[in-house]
């Protein structure tokens, strides 16, 4: 399948994507990787008018840090985490997330904020950053906004974005050295979407338990009572059937052992890497 | 590998590196989308989006009427049928475009031309497609109910023929005798072969020499030429097939399609060049076209371990259509003469159907048949040695046949030429270290994985001749081979094949066997292959058969050749012919020799210097190969033998250790017979664990992308440990047997015997492929709870 026709611009930073956007009207999209929007596109499943094409904003790679938080340009690619490019705010826990999505081809080009924006429910950043509780950085014409990454993402492959507001970026808390975390995906074969992942974080730090369960067709869930979890990693199998009661058996008991193992990583001395 | 063992020269035997890989390697290859042509126009197809319908209309958009094509416009061309010669075979018509009725997704509609493909395909969007869909026969095991919808009107069921296969002792006696038995109900998942390169044509028609023109990714050249020009009206001399390097063919480039036959009638309607290049979408929705079987198996055994009989009902899902050339039954009509295996036993029974169902029609699939119907026994066989207390392959061992009987004629009639099967199966327990996997096996894993072992073996008829094939009613019979060779004036050798090369590396190992007889060196040879303007006849690359037929061909063009050199390079040397011979490249004659450059450059420049009564064929010769004393064909075998661990909380197999060991009977190039057993090991991994089109119940294929359908990957495969035996055949030219599919024949039975080895604690048994996690799962959660209820 090839992509039927559209127009093409590219903005040179992130005010100029809002106008090129507000310009265009709802049928304008932003590309930024195109890792998923580019097969959509030849699927036909994209129909923009128009293309409003990021990768050049030099403003929308650039990272700024805080001394509580760092802000992470929607259009840092997942090769720069993963070859440590840019300051971690975790422990060192991005980078092997990073190498953890998809094949290195597809890092070096897919983005962050595209990953976010597309909401995939079984993409990595989208479960990860919930659970390191994520803010999303949006920019519109009236000004720039944050919001919780959890009222965000409001569905499967849906953002609370109207058409001519982008993504900027993406504030992440910093985690001290306290902070535990445990991810585990389990994929049918490497470089593929998960069928089951799992984030888990203990930051006694900040006083924050959070566990959220990916990969469910839907948008990641944000676990209601971590804290019983942690307490008890068996306790997965019955927090899945609590909140994910939709899913077929065999999926459910994918995502308990995601969930469980992953309280288990976040449970065991953590070697920090550096 | 031992660096120094490759050899850029060499005859039968040598680690020849690959001539061919030079450019391929390199990104020079040359394939069907890197052809150019002036004016040449691109074409998209409207394809059905219903599994089963009754065409009501297809309105052209009003702007390009004139660039969108269906059957009507199609004037004179024929559809395309393959009938089997065998009574009771049903036929079908396979219309280039639909015609009437669409009877599977993807089946095509008709025919957009434009500048661009992106063009046509928005052609293709506004063609306004009015379809009264039909209800579909999706599970083969309800197309012969009564309630069935008729998928070709004129039929009385949806069979496209049945057939029964016996041998040996009646069953009822032995199945009375038997101290054990196992019934198993076994499935294997339709597949789409996907090789890396999809289909793709370039249609051109020479006005100057009345001559239509494919350059496609083709195996079989010169049987599909008679294909196009059968179902386009035209004289077989009207019609040239080129098929430039392919990029993966498997028996998914051995077919006539109708995207082909309606290029040609588009060729030559708009006079100008045009091309389809099928995309991956194309390839996986209108193309899940393989190895979907399902088996009602009984072994039945003594308590000693002695395998009584064997009873089975197999059904082949066949899709809608009989494809050119193989016939909707090569799988059917072969499945009961291949499921004795490679055992010796006292009683067999096979009925089989190949079913017509709304999906595309069923192809041939590297290891034809035989994936499906090894997966079947192999599991049989497993059953019964864990009933009867006995390592399974030791139980193997004890049935197979054994090397004293060779040749040995099996319960129903197929003539084993040679070999020891059973040092198959001790090689493998030896070499994957069965007692170390079993006292392993005795202590919990750490991570809590279940570790598990599977072996299994099978013998691959190949390079099998006209007797044999004219038994299974294929339409076109394979007869002789023929090969030309031709001495250049420089002293180069131009070797001519009809057979296609697309990754078997014949331009290497057809190059190996020349310079076995004649001595010129492998860099000198240039085999010329995949033209039929250029190449004598041939039915082509399929069933495993080019090391032995076509090897065997290039030999005696070969020794005819070397027979007309020697009696020119004697009389250069004037000695007499009887004391001369080929040597390294020259004629010699005890000390005094003569190069073959210096005999070339005499017969085609110097012809004064030439024997009065010099063969006036000259230095070029075209000859004809054939098995003998009997066509049978060669039998490679091989047992695989693997490890695995099974994570019972994700259903998650990975495959720790795997071992292969083989005889391909004397090896003609060792590095390339490692290739094509790695190459059909990684598909046959695929069937094991991965590959799986699924449709839902009107007969929509659920997948349409490599998101969805999963091909391993170079993780994925496991680096098998290749042991080779070496038993020659009698019957081929330099004992080679043909080996090219059983890579991908033995994995999925291994792999599954291994899991169920793994998971036999739990209760549980697979007997579905391929084993993705919900499948463990769920058989893992069904065994539990059927213990529960035995407890209760
Ligand atoms: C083979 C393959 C395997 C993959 N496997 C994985 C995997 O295992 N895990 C995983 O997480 N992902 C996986 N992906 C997806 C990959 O991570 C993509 O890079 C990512 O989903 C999208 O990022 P992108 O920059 O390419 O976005 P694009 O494809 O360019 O855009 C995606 C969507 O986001 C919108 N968009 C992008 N940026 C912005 C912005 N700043 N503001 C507003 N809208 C924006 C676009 O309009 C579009 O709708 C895989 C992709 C492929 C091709």
């Amino acid at each position: 399948m090839k992509a039927a026709r559209f127009d093409y611009v590219r903005a040179v930073d992130a005010a100029d994507a809002v106008r090129c956007l507000g310009a265009g009207g709802p049928q304008t999209k932003i590309i930024a990787g195109g890792q998923s929007l580019g097969p959509m596109l030849n699927l036909r499943l994209a129909r923009p008018d128009k293309l409003v094409d990021i990768r050049r904003a030099a403003d929308l790679a650039a990272v700024a840090a805080t001394a509580d938080a760092v802000v992470y340009g929607a259009g840092i690619t997942h090769a720069a985490f993963e070859d440590r490019l840019v300051p971690d705010a975790t422990p060192g826990w991005l980078a092997p997330i990073a190498r953890g999505i998809a094949y290195r081809a597809v890092r070096n080009k897919g983005t962050i904020g595209g990953s976010v924006v597309h909401a995939d429910p079984a993409a990595d950043w989208p479960t990860v950053l919930l659970a390191l509780g994520a803010e999303a950085l949006t920019l519109g014409p009236a000004g720039p906004r944050a919001a919780p990454l959890a009222d965000f993402l409001v569905g499967p492959f849906q953002v609370a974005l109207a058409f001519d507001h982008l993504l900027t970026g993406l504030r992440l808390p910093k985690r001290g050295p306290h902070a535990r975390w445990g991810y585990w995906k389990f994929c049918r074969k490497t470089g593929e979407f998960a069928k089951a992942a799992a984030a888990v974080l203990h930051d006694p730090d900040r006083g924050e338990t959070r566990a959220v369960i990916g990969a469910v067709e839907r948008t990641p869930i944000l676990v209601p009572d971590a804290a019983e979890l942690l307490a008890d990693p068996r306790a997965a199998a019955d927090i899945v059937a609590r909140l994910a009661p939709e899913r077929a058996p065999a999926a459910q008991r994918l995502h308990a052992e995601a969930l469980e193992r992953a309280a288990r990583l976040a449970l065991a001395p953590q070697e920090i890497a550096a | 590998m031992a660096e120094q063992d490759l050899k850029t020269t060499g005859g039968v035997g040598a680690r020849v590196l690959r001539k061919e890989d030079d450019r391929l390697l390199r990104g020079r290859g040359q394939f069907v989308g890197d052809v150019r042509r002036a004016d040449m126009l691109d074409v998209a197809f409207l394809r059905s989006p219903v599994a089963h319908g009754r065409i009501v209309a297809v309105g052209k958009p009003d702007h390009a009427a004139d660039l969108v094509f269906t059957a009507a416009d199609l004037a004179g061309v024929r559809p395309i049928r393959a009938d089997s010669t065998l009574p009771g075979f049903r036929g079908s018509d396979q219309w280039p475009l639909a015609t009437g009725k669409v009877r599977h997704v993807g089946e095509p509609i008709a025919a957009c031309v434009a500048a661009s493909r992106a063009e046509a395909e928005d052609l293709a969007e506004a063609v306004r497609l009015e379809i009264e869909e039909l209800p579909a026969v999706v599970d083969m095991r309800r197309a012969r109910d009564a309630a069935a919808p008729l998928i070709h009107e004129h039929w009385a069921e949806n069979v496209f023929l049945e057939s029964t296969a016996v041998g040996g002792e009646p069953l009822a006696p032995l199945k009375a005798a038997a101290a054990v038995s196992a019934t198993l109900q076994v499935r294997t998942a339709r597949q789409s072969m996907a090789p890396i390169e999809g289909r793709g044509t370039v249609a051109e028609w020479d006005e100057r020499l009345g001559m239509l023109t494919f350059t496609t990714g083709q195996q079989m050249p010169h049987v599909m030429r008679s294909g196009l020009a059968g179902c386009l009206g035209l004289e077989e001399g009207q019609v040239r097939l080129i098929s430039p390097d392919v990029g993966g063919g498997f028996g998914y480039k051995g077919i006539l399609t109708q995207e082909d036959v309606t290029l040609g009638w588009l060729a030559m309607h708009l006079g100008r060049p045009v091309r389809w290049i099928e995309d991956r979408r194309e390839q996986l929705t209108a193309n899940a076209n393989c190895r979907e079987h399902h088996y009602d198996i009984s072994g039945y055994a003594s308590a000693e371990g002695d395998l009584l009989a064997i009873e089975c009902a197999a059904i082949v899902d066949a899709g809608a259509y009989s494809a050119y050339p193989f016939s909707a039954c090569l799988e059917g009509a072969q499945v009961g003469s291949i499921l004795p295996g490679p055992y010796d036993f006292p009683g067999f029974k096979c009925d089989t159907f190949s079913a017509c169902t709304n999906k595309p029609g069923i192809l041939p699939y590297r290891g034809v048949a035989r994936t499906g119907v090894c997966f079947a026994l192999e599991l049989t066989m497993d059953a019964l040695a864990r009933q009867i207390g006995m390592e399974p392959s030791q139980f193997r061992i004890r049935n197979l046949v054994r090397p004293e009987q060779m040749p040995f004629d099996n319960i129903v009639k197929k003539h084993f030429d040679s070999g020891d099967y059973p040092e198959a199966i001790r090689q493998a327990e030896a070499a994957i270290d069965l007692a170390g996997v079993r006292l392993r096996q005795a202590r919990p894993e750490a991570d809590g994985r279940r570790i598990g072992i599977g072996f299994a073996i099978y013998c691959e008829q190949a390079a099998h001749g006209t007797s044999v094939y004219s038994g299974w009613g294929i339409p076109f019979v394979p007869g002789f081979e023929q090969a030309t060779a031709r001495l250049t004036p420089d002293g180069g050798l131009e070797v001519r094949v009809g057979a296609h090369s697309h990754g078997q590396g014949m331009e290497t190992s057809l190059a190996q066997v020349a310079n076995e007889v004649l001595g010129v060196p492998v860099p000198k040879v240039r085999v010329i292959h995949g033209d039929t303007s250029m190449t004598p006849y041939s039915t082509g690359t399929w069933g495993s058969r080019c090391g032995v037929m076509v090897g065997g061909a290039v030999a005696t063009a070969c020794e005819a050749l070397a027979e007309r050199a020697v009696a020119i390079g004697a009389h250069l040397l004037q000695v007499p012919a009887e004391d001369a011979a080929v040597v390294d490249g020259c004629v010699r004659s005890g000390a005094a020799s003569v190069s073959l450059a210096d005999i070339a450059h005499a017969w085609y420049r110097r012809p004064q210097d030439l024997p009065g009564d010099v063969d006036p064929g000259g230095l070029e010769a075209t000859q004809g190969y054939r098995m003998a004393p009997n066509d049978h064909g060669t039998f490679s075998y091989a047992c695989h033998a693997c490890v695995v661990a099974v994570d019972p909380g994700l259903g998650a197999v990975e495959i720790l250790d795997y071992v292969i060991v083989e005889d391909g009977g004397t090896l003609l190039n060792p590095l390339i017979v490692d290739g094509q057993i790695l190459g059909g090991l990684a598909q046959g991994v695929g069937t094991a664990l991965y590959e799986e089109m699924r449709f839902d119940a009107s007969g929509q294929p659920l997948a349409s992308t490599l998101a969805d359908y999963h091909l391993p990957g170079a993780a994925e495969v496991p680096d098998a440990r290749i042991i080779h035996m070496m038993t020659p055949s009698p019957y081929s030219r330099f004992g080679q047997k043909g080996l090219g599919e059983g890579g991908a024949i033995a994995p999925p039975a291994a792999i599954a015997n291994a899991v169920n080895d793994a998971l036999h604690p739990l209760g549980v048994r697979i007997t579905e492929s391929p084993i993705t996690p919900e499948r463990v799962l769920d058989a893992i959660a069904a065994a539990s709870s059927q213990t529960k209820e035995a407890a209760e």
